[in-house]
């Protein structure tokens, strides 16, 4: 080795920092929530030759761990193999099409060549969310389409900016396919600032340190990365460790997909192996391969949050294609509850298989839903149509040393919820409770955090209300001897008459008017450890705080709660038992 | 309270700062040609009132001469974090009591499914009561008055000491809020009552119940302790009011400070800020970066024209949110006490873990065993190992150095020395890496900016952050380990409003801009003029926070007065957006969401030339050389010239590398840099090139 350890460190932070400015300024500049508040968004560094993954911001949606450098490499091969025009200086290439290396279609990703010398040095890529793409719902989340014609407008790679200048006739056919086009205009402008925002830190870096320096200390970063990983995999005992993980259905049939996975741990590798899941789905719940592999790569990212996201990090990662499921979907299977939903799922495959293996590093199964509900309808006091989207969290699972944390995000976002009185403000709803779901906790030595329930009542007019939620038919899983959460609940009440969704967790275009009510109730966490060792005194607390009733104390923990203090006797009779 | 007590010119200011292990206290004795004098005492934790009396005690003057006491503490900050809270129970809208708990779905981190919250009320005292105001403001439901006074009832026999009542929507109609306090009002036992309304008038039911929960809990700690130092004070002949210095970087009289006491949890980090404007103002820098390091963490501010950036949205921990106007201090996670490692890939890491104080980094002899950031400084030389403050068990520079070898130098084939000088290199990338995302990435050009250095260990690591920064110049100032006790001396009365119009620029009613403004500085006058001390002048200034239309972030425009037209507005705001975007979006119109006001009683100046006192300089630049020595540069060792900074003289020129030590700091200068003193004993450091 030439570089010296201070050196290598020194350019390892100056690559990460240049990704997170790069995270910043797409959102801080960005129009859509999604992508402002929702941080729905991810920027990163890929190798010139191949695509693969140099560097990415750590404030980036869990979700595009590791996705860009699959379509960053498909550009790169469309280029050689001259389906796609080659880049001159100023061009930057835009591109949402799921199979080449994608998710949904609303991911929308930019790619621009970084120049040095006439050549190209790296790619900068980022990814946003944009909150519509045409098709048939808006937003995109059709939990009924059958087909990715149904789900928006999918864009091969082409250069929506050539020469540093913006094609308006790209830009034109974009805007005749969306909705609420007028102000992507402002998204598309910040998404490019933030690729020139990492283009000025990078030539600042090259500058200072010299190319050739840097090109090396990539090099020896990416094979530092895969030793950290390694080192982790090694401490690990041999073995196969075995789970599913259920997706309650496609929301087309109404069969439960499952997810089956073995993982092997030899020497200091991992092999994740999916045969025997499921078949392509008919309905949206497919997942394209570049989302599948990078699922199991944020579920590694949660276990070990240590290692720094970068293609070496994911060689010791050795994921078999999973062909002929719906984790390897192909065109034109409908795909936009991949990144929503069947990521997590997939998530919490690897979580449930690797706790076994590790522990104390890794929880019982989280909620795992984003939890949407759409509102879509005419708002008659203001005279305009509106699309109202609420989204939610649900408890954590139970861990070697802590409870789940309650109403935590999803696996795969990092994204707030809006405030109750901001979208009473904007739109035509009461919301009647936003609660604690008590009881909704896995048991465990170590209990699920707590999911929530609340309940919205359409205020005037008539609306649409669909769902894509998940966990409505199993709950999140419990681990080492601990039960699972709570499952995810959907009641919607029109003319005060209950109707449960026939999917449970998934419905289209269910007519409300004004009067109609939705309730949901998002799952807890599951729970960690035989709830029956749990320490009476936190029962008996939790029981105080009004998270479980007695009666729950008592049929979940074997605890008897008496006036105030634990009835010890009974308590040690009944968990005997 | 003596009304004829006015604080002027030529009168006697204490300033005293409480942290989290001195109490500083720096008196300026106007009436003696601005004489300082300067203690520092060990910050007693069960009462700080008692370090605050020794602080004064050991100045020397006598406690009935001093005109005026102005208060920096951390008493509330230190309950909330520590969650050692008064008893508070909470009333909410039917449906709404867990809001607090519940947050809005997030984890302390973005990897890692892992977290502990532990919400500033507990659920068995957070009660509901039947009410309805929907977002328009139009009542719903009636607020169930008997309802209200059995849950009231209920909360006091439990013992709460404090009461928070939180409705929705009740920035838009408060008079169910109002209606319930009185209710309250004739059971509580006492006036801690806390309506949601009352501090922040703003949508976003989170936000703003945390915000009135952690005022409600730690309003009877503040009460107390105010009550228990204005006794120890009067006890001892102090005659005037005290003030206690605000968050937002103004003081208050700490007959005021209570009522809204979540204020004060930025009381001492703000103090500091408010310390480097002044003295930056007279020194002639308007753009700083503040930069204060100590053990564990690092403070790091903005302030753009001598006025330090004021945020409405400070997060004082993991979900813990205190949405009222503060001094903008953003917390990085690294200080003296980061410790090195090398990971699993061979790679040296610095932080986030840290030693804290206890055990501390090696050299202080508290057991400590991690290498960290001090003991790189002192196996560099830097710092002097006969100079160490609070050591227990002295351990050799040699043993040290020893640990560093094994600890980071087997691994990466480094000595010991090297080693260090790694782990100093790469803290300060780190570091600089955070101040930049906080600071001057947010669109601002590092060559504007002067870095003010404070703290114990901030002028240690200055230089070398300033040039990584791209800073062109340090300012160290005379005393920077007292700097918040200096804030505290030359603090204004300040006053913030925030009104939110949320209104395209092109529909918006200019008259009404005006009125609001208006009302703003007409309030703002009226609390002032309540103040004992009488300000010489009054300033008052405006500004936007303004956005395009859909954008949810906003950025901030000062006005240039109040009596704005729509034109100037979107010229203000579309200059602003490019300079901090470089992006022009003429095809979308400009919305104005706040509009922001804060009016200052402005203090007499007061002069600092006696911080450091100038009968002690010396003639020439030899005559305060105390030695030389061997200190480690990215270049290597070189044989360094250490100067007792209180005997430089006022026109010293001083080339790096040098070494400038006084009592509670050391400046290092790197190679290349050129320093030199001005009036009021600032060093002003010319940063070479890397």
């Amino acid at each position: 080795m030439t570089l010296d350890a201070i050196t290598l460190s020194v350019i390892q932070a100056a690559l990460q920092q240049t990704c997170d400015e790069m995270d910043l300024t797409f959102s801080r500049a960005a129009f859509s929530p999604v992508i402002a508040e929702a941080n729905d968004r991810s920027d990163g560094i890929y190798s010139a030759v191949d695509g693969a993954l140099i560097a990415q911001g750590s404030q980036g949606l869990p979700v595009f761990v590791g996705v860009m450098q699959h379509s960053t490499r498909t550009i790169i091969e469309m280029i050689s193999d001259g389906r796609v025009l080659p880049p001159e200086p100023g061009d930057i290439y835009v591109v949402n099409d799921p199979y080449l290396g994608g998710t949904h279609l609303m991911d929308v990703r930019f790619a621009m060549p970084l120049w040095r010398a006439g050549n190209i040095f790296c790619w900068l890529s980022n990814t946003g969310h944009w909150p519509d793409i045409g098709g048939a719902v808006p937003g995109g989340f059709s939990a009924s389409a059958t087909a990715v014609e149904q789900e928006g407008l999918r864009l091969p790679p082409v250069k929506l900016f050539k020469k540093g200048v913006m094609d308006p006739e790209i830009y034109a056919i974009i805007c005749s396919n969306i909705r609420v086009a007028d102000q992507r205009i402002g998204d598309i402008r910040a998404q490019a600032a933030a690729l020139h925002v990492g283009q000025d830190r990078l030539f600042a870096i090259l500058d200072r340190y010299g190319d050739e320096t840097v090109v090396e200390a990539i090099a020896e970063l990416r094979r530092r990365a895969a030793e950290q990983m390694r080192a982790h995999i090694a401490a690990l005992p041999d073995g196969t460790y075995r789970s599913k993980a259920f997706v309650d259905s496609d929301g087309v049939v109404d069969a439960p997909l499952t997810i089956a996975l073995s993982v092997e741990k030899a020497g200091s590798t991992l092999t994740f192996d999916f045969s025997g899941s499921s078949a392509p789905c008919a309905g949206p719940m497919n997942s394209v391969l570049a989302t599948t592999l990078s699922s199991v790569y944020l579920a590694m990212r949660h276990i070990f949050p240590d290692v720094p996201i970068s293609a070496g990090a994911f060689e010791p990662l050795m994921i078999k294609r999973p062909e002929g499921t719906f984790l390897d979907a192909r065109y034109p299977r409908p795909v936009s509850g991949c990144a929503a939903e069947v990521s997590q799922r997939i998530a919490e495959a690897v979580f449930a298989a690797m706790v076994q293996a590790a522990p104390d590093k890794v929880t019982a199964s989280p909620a795992g839903s984003s939890g949407n509900f759409a509102l879509g309808g005419n708002d008659p006091a203001r005279g305009r149509d509106y699309v109202m989207y609420q989204i939610s969290g649900g408890g954590y699972g139970g861990n070697s040393g802590h409870d789940g944390l309650s109403n935590g995000c999803s696996t795969i976002g990092i994204s707030k919820s809006p405030p109750v009185e901001i979208m009473e403000q904007a739109y035509p709803v009461l919301y009647r409770q936003y609660a604690l779901r008590e009881g909704s906790g896995g048991a465990g030595k170590q209990r699920g955090g707590f999911g929530l329930a609340y309940e919205i009542e359409l205020l005037r007019g008539e609306a649409r209300a669909s769902f894509v939620m998940d966990h409505g038919r199993f709950g999140p899983q419990g681990a080492l001897g601990g039960r699972d959460g709570a499952v995810n609940t959907v009641t919607v009440f029109r003319d005060g008459q209950p109707h449960v969704p026939p999917h449970l967790s998934k419905e289209q275009d269910i007519a409300l008017k004004a009067g109609d009510r939705v309730l949901v109730g998002t799952p807890g966490g599951g729970g960690y450890g035989d709830p029956l060792e749990r320490d009476p005194e936190l029962v008996l607390r939790d029981v105080g705080l009004g998270y479980y009733t007695r009666e729950q104390a008592a049929e979940m923990f074997g605890v008897v709660v008496g006036n105030g203090s634990v009835d010890a006797a009974e308590t040690e009779r009944l968990r005997r038992r | 309270m003596d009304e004829n007590i006015p604080a002027q010119a030529g009168n006697v200011v204490a300033g005293i700062d409480v942290g989290g292990t001195f109490t500083d206290l720096l008196l300026i004795d106007g009436a003696n040609g601005g004489a300082v004098r300067i203690a520092k005492t060990p910050t007693t934790v069960e009462n700080q009132a008692h370090g605050v009396i020794a602080a004064l005690a050991a100045t020397g003057f006598p406690i009935p001469a001093i005109d005026l006491i102005v208060h920096g503490t951390t008493t509330t900050t230190n309950a909330v974090l520590e969650r050692r809270l008064a008893k508070t129970g909470m009333i909410t809208t039917l449906g709404f009591r867990d809001v607090i708990e519940l947050g809005r779905r997030t984890r302390p981190q973005p990897y890692g499914m892992t977290g502990v919250f532990v919400p500033v009320i507990p659920r068995n005292l957070r009660l509901e009561v039947s009410e309805r105001v929907e977002a328009s403001g139009r009542v719903r439901e009636p607020l169930d008055e008997d309802g209200m006074r059995s849950a009231v009832a209920e909360l006091v026999a439990a013992g709460c000491e404090a009461l928070v009542i939180h409705f929705l929507h009740s920035y838009a109609n408060p008079s169910h809020e109002k209606r319930a306090a009185e209710i309250a009002a004739e059971i509580w036992p006492n006036s801690h009552i806390t309506t949601g309304h009352s501090l922040l008038s703003e949508a976003r039911e989170f936000e703003r119940g945390v915000t009135a929960s952690v005022n409600a809990a730690v309003q009877p700690i503040l009460e107390r302790y105010v009550a228990r130092l204005r006794d120890e004070l009067s006890q001892r002949g102090y005659r005037s009011d005290f003030l206690i210095m605000n968050g937002n970087g103004g003081m208050i009289s700490a007959r005021f400070v209570t009522r809204e006491a979540a204020k004060t949890v930025m009381s001492g980090p703000a103090s500091g800020v408010i310390a480097a404007a002044y003295t930056g103002r007279r020194a002639g820098f308007d753009n700083l970066v503040t930069y204060d390091m100590g053990g564990t963490s690092t403070d790091v501010a903005l302030i753009l024209n001598a006025e330090p950036a004021v945020s409405n949205e400070i997060e004082i921990e993991y979900a813990m949110p205190i949405h009222v106007p503060m001094v903008a201090v953003h917390t990085v996670g690294a200080g003296g006490g980061s410790i090195a490692r090398v990971d699993a890939s061979g790679l040296i890491q610095v932080g986030p873990e840290s030693a804290g104080a206890n055990p501390g980094p090696i050299c202080y002899g508290r057991g400590g065993t991690e290498p960290t950031i001090t003991d790189a400084n002192l196996v560099l030389g830097r710092l002097d190992p006969r100079k160490l403050l609070a050591v227990d068990n002295p351990v050799t520079v040699e043993a040290v150095r020893k640990i560093f070898a094994d600890r980071i130098g087997k691994a990466t084939g480094l000595d010991g020395v090297a080693a260090a000088g790694a782990v100093l290199r790469l803290g300060n990338i780190r570091m600089a890496g955070a101040i930049r995302m906080v600071s001057v990435s947010r669109g601002h050009d590092p060559r504007d900016f002067t870095l003010f250095a404070f703290g114990g260990a901030g002028p240690l690591h200055a230089s070398a952050l300033a040039r990584e920064l791209g800073l062109p110049r340090v300012l160290v100032p005379a005393r920077p380990g007292i700097t918040n006790a200096l804030g505290c001396v030359v603090a204004d009365l300040r006053h913030d409003f925030v009104n939110t119009l949320n209104q395209p620029v092109a529909m918006l009613d200019e008259k009404r801009v005006h009125e609001v403004l208006a009302r703003h500085r007409a309030e703002g006058e009226a609390l002032i003029a309540k103040e004992a001390v009488r300000p010489q002048s009054i300033r008052v200034s405006h500004s936007a926070d303004m956005q395009f239309v859909g954008q949810t972030h906003l950025i901030n425009v000062p006005l240039p007065s109040a009596h704005v037209d729509r034109e100037t507005l979107q010229g203000l705001f579309e200059t602003a957006y490019f300079a901090r975007f470089k992006v022009e979006l003429p095809e979308i119109r400009a919305n104005l969401v706040n509009l922001n006001t804060s009016v200052t009683g402005v203090r007499p100046d007061i002069d600092l030339g006696s911080l450091i006192d100038p009968a002690g300089r010396v003639a020439t630049l030899e005559g305060a050389l105390r030695e030389v020595r061997p200190v480690w540069f990215d270049s290597g060792w070189r044989d360094t010239p250490v100067y007792l900074r209180e005997k430089l003289p006022l026109d010293a020129a001083i080339e790096g590398p040098a070494i400038l030590e006084q009592m509670d700091a050391t400046t290092v200068l790197e190679p290349g840099d050129r320093a030199r003193s001005d009036r009021d004993g600032n060093i002003i450091v010319e940063v070479g090139a890397p």
